[in-house]
């Protein structure tokens, strides 16, 4: 673990001071694992590392939290808590070899097990930030529960770095399942929707759905004797590599994701579960339907009627032109993220335009 | 408590203390005035200014401060609220929301130049889906209400305060409330998907979503546990859960409070998720088994409820596993429950352990610091020493699954003085929740009551920092004003600023 310093802090103070004095866009830029996602960033941009300000600062893990720096390599997290039994519950994507925690944070995107256990905002507890006045700002803490303040810490997750610049991130831990175990069952589209939907309101230890060229898998984790119960009552068959499976999903090395990548644009669909097949293209399925992927050559605008007819939203997310990624907001909700990104950025310089290009 | 203070003893001394915004009388012309702009839109029976009308609203669960509110306003439809809303904006008068105003930190403490916005009359569940677990509902809802429109359906919605028979889904939103099932279910935040909403200008939104995220900035966050400061709640969609099947609880003694304390983190390192883990010590066993007979080991110093519930499989191996775990960890006697009288037995007892405190003491006040758990032991001996510091008792139930401590201090409301120590034996233990790197707050709220720690708690930069999301959502800053977040001028005329030190400052050392 690297020994970390007021100074690197300061050093990063004096960068945005800087930035701000001159207005110079500023993106936020570690090992570039996330770099596809989001609007393209502006040019003549500088780009602030958060590498130097890396660390576990405290896991204890018998209160199932750990405090690391926004620079700490996700990996190094990962394998500090697989010593204790312990993991990340939303199985955060990794997309490349150095993603760091500052990068899954900020870019707010779970893996298959987010269906079972919540979103990465869920296991936030407290954040320290570096707004645009280069102020340190310090949001919750490191206990489980706390509700004093708003709790801006947890809204960091998924803010793309259009807040500031997060330094330090408190995340609750959960124990490593005792057993898994992955089953997979031929089904149609629909079938496997309305299956896995029908199982989510049954008492069963379901960590993780994915459906893809006919075939659902089904992710069991848990005590021995559940996982066990569970693939007696559900049949299916056993899968040996399950976790080489789901890691191909985590992070999109699975062949789904190369299929179409020339011609057309993969886009991730955010719906309700129960959402009945959308027919827009090649698709997989994720979440017990809640998160599909789609490659589609189609224009945006015909995707994104369909999915908000649905009650979902869309985000283009691999291949396209960068411009316009995510959904579009109701007037109310962009005013309030305009107001939000005026007080906490006045000069606009953290990662302009990544999240919506007038917010 | 903020509950068994009676009416005629209520001691006014804390909100004289506190200069609370919005305190005084009425306005007579400004009320005529607000009236008959709300009654433009609004039937007669939804608008209430009369003292004898308004005198019930004048206080929350936290009943040491009251204040008559100028109007409150009783609607019926999201376009009443809107226009509410809309009115007040344009009149600049202040909103207090209010659910069941079962609150226990005055967080729907009436404005006294302000509307009281009631959200009673919302109190339908508007649809039920069983594949997609969810359910829609309106914000005045009671929580188990939830529950038991979807038992049949073998759900139920997780978050269970203890006052869910009466407190209110919108209310549950506002502080972000919690219960014994936190640790592995969540808080509010974890439970709700959808949270739809009137703003202090009168505009209608939608945060979240009943897909499982939604474009843009999480605004669900930040609105979920802001004290009803940002949105007014119309309507939200809540998460179901599949009823366990199976429920057992193990009761274990142990002759040492740090030794529970230890307990509690062995069961965590074993990779044990309860779904419930409940500590109280000797003066609470003392006062609920006299009154419940839940069978309590009255030689302990302190009892621990560890719940497992699941699949019938799931909890036999999971109770087998704690109860080695706490065998090896010093319990003096273990118990398992053997049925589900016997589990409600063992529950009973601390479910009871207000009302039991209320019975051997005229009043009490009950805390809400959240600690780390390995820093129990030293904060319980902390508390021994503050009662012969104060003169009074306290009684300590804990959710020691995530660190959430409820001291109950013993009080007497005819004597005057035991008010003031109660106030600062409270205060004095918040501050001591700081100081271990914990919080004044776990599920109850700022409020009012902790508004003064809050200037300790965070430091100027990041107060003002709260102020500026306050303005994203209400720039009139008139929706529930004077809650949660303390001015800088409020914290340097209370003499106590944030002093540095937590962790996730920045120390000139090396951290490992």
């Amino acid at each position: 673990m690297l020994v970390v310093s007021n100074e690197v802090v300061r050093s990063l103070q004096e960068r945005v001071h800087s930035a701000v004095a001159a207005r110079t866009p500023i993106v936020i830029r570690a090992g570039g694992t996330k770099d596809f996602y989001g609007n393209a960033t502006h040019t003549g941009h500088e780009v602030l590392d958060p590498r130097a300000h890396c660390g576990i600062v405290d896991y204890e893990p018998t209160e199932l939290v750990i405090t690391a720096c926004s620079g700490t390599s996700l990996t190094d997290i990962e394998v500090a808590l697989a010593q204790h039994n312990q993991m990340l519950a939303f199985e955060p994507p990794h997309f490349g070899a150095l993603p760091t925690l500052g990068g899954t944070i900020a870019s707010g995107l779970a893996g298959p097990r987010r269906m079972a256990s919540g979103p990465v905002r869920d296991f936030v507890l407290g954040a320290t930030l570096m707004d645009g006045h280069a102020n340190v700002l310090t949001f919750g803490g490191n206990v489980m529960k706390n509700v004093a303040g708003y709790d801006v810490s947890r809204a960091l997750a998924g803010s793309l770095g259009t807040l500031g610049m997060i330094l330090d991130v408190s995340l609750k831990v959960v124990p490593r399942p005792a057993t898994e175990q992955t089953l997979r069952f031929g089904l149609s589209e629909a079938d496997a929707i309305r299956r896995t939907n029908e199982w989510a309101g049954q008492p069963l230890p379901i960590s993780a759905t994915a459906w893809v060229d006919g075939a659902l898998s089904v992710r069991l984790s848990g005590a021995d004797a559940g996982v066990r119960a569970a693939q007696m009552k559900l049949g299916g068959d056993p899968v040996a590599d399950g976790e080489a499976f789901w890691i191909t999903l985590r992070d999109q090395t699975h062949a789904f994701f190369n299929r179409e990548a020339k011609a057309a644009t993969l886009w991730r669909l955010s719906v309700p579960p129960t959402a009945t097949p959308l027919n827009l293209g090649s698709t997989l399925i994720e979440w017990r339907g809640a998160q599909r992927w789609i490659w589609s050559t189609s224009p945006a605008i015909e995707i994104r009627a369909k999915v908000q007819a649905a009650g979902g939203h869309t985000t283009a997310f691999r291949h396209h032109d960068r411009n316009d990624v995510f959904h579009p907001l109701a007037p109310a909700l962009m005013q309030i993220h305009q107001r939000l990104k005026k007080e906490f950025d006045p000069a606009g310089i953290f990662n302009p335009g990544r999240m919506y290009s007038t917010s | 408590m903020n509950a068994p203070l009676s009416q005629q003893h209520a001691p006014q001394l804390l909100a004289e203390r506190i200069p609370l915004e919005g305190a005084g009388a009425v306005d007579v012309e400004r009320q005529r005035a607000v009236v008959a702009a709300l009654k433009a839109l609004l039937p007669e029976r939804c608008v209430l200014w009369r003292e004898e009308d308004t005198r019930p609203y004048e206080c929350d669960g936290l009943t040491m401060y009251r204040q008559l509110p100028m109007i409150v306003a009783l609607p019926e439809t999201e376009d009443q609220v809107a226009h509410i809303a809309r009115v007040c904006f344009e009149m600049q008068v202040p909103i207090v929301p209010r659910g069941a105003g079962t609150g226990l930190s005055g967080g729907a403490l009436p404005h006294g130049r302000g509307v009281l916005l009631s959200l009673a009359k919302f109190n339908r569940i508007l649809k039920i889906d069983p594949l997609a677990c969810t359910a829609v509902v309106q914000p005045g809802v009671r929580n188990l209400a939830i529950s038991d429109a979807v038992a049949h359906l073998g759900l139920y919605y997780a978050p269970d305060p203890s006052s869910q028979i009466a407190c209110t889904i919108g209310g549950n939103i506002a502080e972000n409330s919690g219960g014994v099932h936190c640790l592995k279910y969540g808080l509010t935040l974890h439970n709700v998907l959808r949270v739809r909403g009137v703003t202090f200008e009168g505009e209608i939104l939608e945060v979240g979503s009943e897909a499982f995220d939604s474009p843009g900035l999480d605004l669900l966050s930040l609105v979920i546990g802001s004290e009803g400061m940002l949105l007014i709640t119309t309507e939200a969609t809540v998460k179901l859960l599949p009823t366990p099947v199976c429920q057992q609880v193990v009761m274990a003694s142990f002759d040492d409070v740090g030794k529970g304390g230890d307990a509690v983190a062995a069961v965590i390192a074993a990779g044990i998720i309860p779904a419930g883990m409940e500590m109280m010590d000797r003066p609470a066993i003392a006062a609920v088994e006299p009154f419940v007979n839940a069978g309590y080991d009255m030689d302990a110093e302190s009892i621990l409820l560890v719940e497992s519930d699941g699949t019938r499989e799931e909890v036999n191996e999971e109770i087998a596993h704690i109860e080695a775990v706490l065998r090896a960890n010093g319990a003096t006697r273990l118990e398992v429950s053997q049925s589900d009288a016997e589990r409600h037995r063992f529950w009973a007892g601390r479910k009871a352990a207000f009302p039991a405190v209320g019975r051997v003491s005229p009043d009490y006040y009950c805390m809400d610091g959240t600690i780390p758990r390995k820093r129990l032991g030293e904060v319980l001996k902390a508390i021994v020493a503050m009662e012969a510091k104060y003169g009074l008792r306290c009684a300590n139930v804990f959710h020691a699954g995530d660190g959430n401590l409820h001291p109950l201090i013993m009080f007497d409301c005819n004597d005057p003085d035991s008010v003031l120590r109660a106030e600062q034996f409270g205060f004095e233990i918040l501050e001591l929740s700081i100081a271990v790197g914990g919080t004044v707050t776990g599920e109850h709220g700022v409020g009012v009551e902790k508004i003064h720690q809050m200037c300790q708690q965070f430091d100027s930069a990041t107060l003002e920092s709260f102020f500026a999301v306050k303005r994203a959502f209400d720039p009139a800053g008139l929706l529930n004003p004077g809650k949660a977040i303390p001015t800088l001028t409020r914290c340097a005329e209370y003499g106590k600023m944030h002093v540095h030190g937590g962790q996730l400052n920045f120390p000139d050392l090396p951290r490992f």
